[in-house]
């Protein structure tokens, strides 16, 4: 027996209801204490095609979805034949018996066991809408797993409204009873209630973090195109603009949302934009106007693979080197890259707070499978990060200086600002090279000074990250082999060094939070006692292994790379690390 | 209140003796003054080209942005401080070339801002060629052989964008120009003015003369503005005649008249503390 360690998918047609329904069980797991990770994987497609959901659910903590499958809920014949290679031995399949005919020849194997229920047929008794034949499969799931059915009960009540909800509980007791009724006892997996269920955790994808830690930082103004796979950002901050009153505007193209969040913050408030590659291509121009202007920005850049378009509902990490550059010129800039949900809160938090201290834009680093997959979490201390606005001055700390010039020469570089409308203050700023005063100029020395100056916050920029955590290191300081990461492939590496553990091989991990300006410092030190290195990374070229090479001149030992959209498994990964020691 | 000396900039103007852009500069200076505005309580918005230069010779709050993008960067200013006047300067070439994809969309939000476009038919920075308002048939340095197709008519797609304040002027009457910009700032709303701009060097054609046989003034040919159609026809006149003035006008809410939570209310005056996440949070548990 097996109890509280599973892995299980949902599959079917798009429209189906897949990723709700995955998501309902997650959660059910979540509130009966247990460890969650859930992940789907979709087409670029509204109907039709094929879906899934992967939850898995376990006691201790866990970072992402795992190589295998141990109970699969298919509302198609397709999905288990598309999976049936992933099952663990003795693995379950909640299928349709009167809809779908399974023979071990199809399936290929003979060790899997079957449960066929009838889910339209209860449905049909319901007299409810098909798609919800995944409530009575979630029932039976429960019912095979012995789980207890009120958890489930309360999720689909908050879930769904009421006289919904209330159908959707009968249709799931049916699912649960009717596999209670014919398969009591034989699934080798259990889930039970852990002593920590009832305990404040939060599931939620890497996406809605990011909007939190945007909310949490007094973003005021959001400005978007929809571009799968940041337009769930999109979702999540249209409804809560009554409540934290902000402005959340559909734009008419990239080009538009990130001009109009450079004049929303020149105007002096928070401003954020969302997008992938591709309308990052269109915002670059606008990117290098913030840099010039010195106005601050928060950019999510949510990657996919490309090139161009690519593939639209998958993962990548392709945009690395495009993100620290993109833009003509030179200007300073930070790029972060969470690699959690919880980072995907903090650090957007981080970055407002960054771009506003410095002026500077500051971009996020998500993809497809950080931004969409949902982690459990602790609830989120919303005290850890203060809001630090850098020099802002307020009306009474301008009066009586001198006339006020935007781009004024500093130590450090960093002008002070104020907001345009405060009395006596003239705030002019310009995409052209300019003055202090914000004139255009094509003056040499200024010019020259004008270049220095944005580049002195550079030089402060540095200093000041010295108090961020710009990496982070896991495992013993002595290991048979380091790896070396960034953003969503720490869950996977996580993962992988659990089972290499487990067999011996010492492994640590140095995750590269902040990639521009790049940690130096904390890299080299980490290289240095490392004996052999391997960079992991969702792209063709590995980019990061050649910032490593750009910044300390070390070439690493080996790469890892993946790139045909899908995230890393931990067991796959693992078994690729243990080929190259 | 603002006085034509307050408005003055250490800036030497670079524009050509002659230039349509100084109508426009100085009609832009004497509204500002007639409507007695304080000097930090206008944002000048402009983009790229001989018109961008208007931040330069203007002593108010501005932004020089890039090329085609003056109207979403005005966008978000007005959206996040109302109580600022936001007022774009764009070219032909930036507005209808570059920036085409913005200029419906502005109009039919009804931001509360005002555009001013140097309409001169031509590129002048870039030293020559053709623009969206070349008339067919027009030669430059980019079309020796003459312009192809016909010129974009933004007055007619501001009207059918749902545009709310539809004026056209002409640099070569600054007394007229004053007064429509007059209007289009007080205008709550969108307001749109097409500034014919004759480029001296660049448009051989549409020269002050060109123009001043053939324009002549809606208002003093009894054009009632608030008649959509009839703005529609005379947006379409076009050659031996050509109306300047008020073509359209009517009153609709704003975009921000949307957003009841936010209405009239700087978000800037926000306090940046207090955004309390946890009832968010407490619905992910």
């Amino acid at each position: 027996m097996i109890t509280n360690k599973i892995s299980v998918m949902i599959g079917g047609e798009a429209g189906a209801g897949i990723t709700r329904s995955g998501f309902l069980f997650a959660k059910a797991c979540l509130r009966g204490g247990l460890h969650v990770f859930g992940t789907n994987d979709y087409q670029s497609l509204i109907r039709g095609g094929h879906n899934f959901y992967i939850a898995r659910a376990d006691a201790e903590e866990i970072y992402s979805q795992v190589d295998t499958i141990d109970l699969l809920l298919a509302l198609n014949k397709e999905t288990i034949l598309f999976h049936k290679d992933e099952f663990v031995p003795g693995g379950g399949i909640v299928y349709d018996g009167e809809e779908i005919a399974l023979s071990d020849e199809e399936l290929g194997r003979d060790d899997l066991k079957l449960y066929p229920v009838p889910l339209r047929k209860i449905v049909k008794e319901l007299k409810g809408e098909l798609i919800m034949r995944n409530t009575v499969a979630l029932g039976a799931a429960v019912g095979l797993l012995e789980y207890d059915l009120e958890i489930l009960n309360g999720v689909i009540r908050d879930a769904f409204k009421p006289e919904a909800a209330e159908l959707n509980v009968k249709a799931a007791k049916m699912g649960h009873n009717y596999a209670r009724g014919h398969y009591e006892g034989d699934f080798e997996y259990r889930l039970e209630k852990t002593s920590s269920a009832g305990k404040r955790k939060i599931f939620l994808t890497g996406n809605e973090a990011v909007g939190l830690g945007a909310i949490r930082a007094s973003c005021k103004f959001y400005a978007a195109y929809p571009m799968t796979p940041a337009t769930p950002l999109l979702h999540f901050m249209a409804p809560l603009d009554r409540e934290y009153s902000t402005i959340v505007i559909q734009a008419e193209s990239e080009i538009a949302a990130i001009n109009m969040v450079a004049g929303a913050s020149f105007a002096g408030v928070r401003a954020m934009t969302a997008t992938s590659g591709g309308g990052f291509c269109l915002m670059s121009e606008g990117l290098g106007m913030t840099g010039m202007t010195e106005t601050s920005a928060v950019i999510m850049v949510a990657q996919r693979p490309g090139p161009s378009t690519g593939l639209p509902t998958y993962s990548g990490q392709g945009d690395l080197r495009f993100a620290i550059h993109a833009s003509q010129g030179e200007f300073p800039r930070v790029v972060i890259a969470p690699g959690d949900v919880e980072e995907c809160f903090y650090k957007t938090m981080e970055a407002f707070n960054l771009a506003e201290k410095f002026q500077i834009p500051a971009i996020l680093m998500t993809d497809k499978y950080l931004a969409e997959s949902y982690g459990s979490a602790e609830f989120f201390d919303q005290n850890r990060i203060g809001i630090d606005r850098g020099l802002l001055l307020t009306e009474d700390e301008y009066v009586g200086e001198e006339e006020y010039r935007r781009h004024k020469f500093a130590k450090d570089g960093v002008s002070p600002r104020v907001m345009p409308g405060m009395r006596g203050a003239i705030v002019r700023t310009n995409a052209d090279e300019h003055n202090e005063s914000g004139y255009t100029t094509d003056d040499p020395d200024l010019t020259t000074k004008m270049a220095d100056k944005r580049f002195k916050k550079l030089d402060a920029l540095v200093k000041d990250l010295e108090n961020y955590e710009t990496t982070k290191f896991y495992g013993s300081e002595e290991a048979d082999v380091t790896i070396l990461g960034w953003g969503s492939t720490k869950g996977p590496i996580r993962e992988a060094m659990k089972l290499l553990n487990k067999e011996g091989v010492k492994v640590n991990y140095l995750q590269i939070v902040y990639l521009n300006p790049f940690p130096v410092a904390n890299v080299k030190k980490i290289l240095k006692s490392a004996k052999k290195t391997i960079v992991v990374e969702s792209n063709k070229t590995s980019q990061l292994s050649s910032l490593i090479r750009e910044h300390l001149l070390v070439t690493v030992d080996h790469k890892i790379l993946k790139y045909n959209g899908r995230p890393f498994n931990p067991g796959k990964l693992s078994q690729r690390i243990k080929e190259v020691l | 209140m603002v006085t034509l000396e307050d408005l003055k900039t250490p800036k030497k103007n670079t524009w050509c003796p002659g230039c349509g852009n100084f109508g426009i500069l100085m009609g832009f200076k004497r509204a500002l003054v007639q409507l007695g505005f304080e000097r930090d309580q206008v944002v000048l918005v402009s983009g790229i080209g001989c018109h961008g230069k208007m931040v330069n010779y203007v002593n108010v709050n501005g932004f020089h942005g890039i090329h085609g993008r003056v109207l979403p960067l005005a966008t978000g200013i007005k959206l996040a401080n109302p109580n600022l006047t936001v007022v774009g300067f764009a070219g032909d070439a930036d507005c209808y070339d570059e920036g085409w994809g913005h200029f419906s969309h502005a109009i039919r939000r009804n931001i509360d801002i005002t555009l001013i476009v140097h309409d001169n038919m031509v590129l002048g920075l870039t030293t020559g060629q053709t623009t969206a308002t070349s008339q067919k048939g027009f030669k430059t340095k980019s079309t020796p052989f003459g312009s192809i197709p016909p010129a974009l008519n933004p007055m007619a797609h501001a009207l059918v964008s749902n545009g709310t304040f539809v004026a056209r002027g002409f640099a070569g009457d600054m007394r007229h120009l004053t007064g429509l910009i007059v209007e289009a700032i007080k205008h709550k709303g969108f307001s749109f003015i097409d500034v014919f701009q004759p480029c001296v060097t660049f448009n051989y054609l549409n020269t002050y003369d060109w123009f001043r046989q053939r324009i002549y003034k809606l208002e003093e040919e009894g054009h009632d503005y608030t008649e959509k159609q009839k703005a529609l026809e005379k947006s379409f006149e076009w050659g031996d005649r050509i109306p300047i003035g008020i073509f359209y006008k009517e009153e609709r809410s704003t975009y921000r008249d949307g957003l009841p939570h936010v209405k009239g209310m700087p978000l800037t005056k926000l306090p940046t503390e207090n955004a309390d996440i946890t009832p968010i949070l407490e619905s992910m548990m």
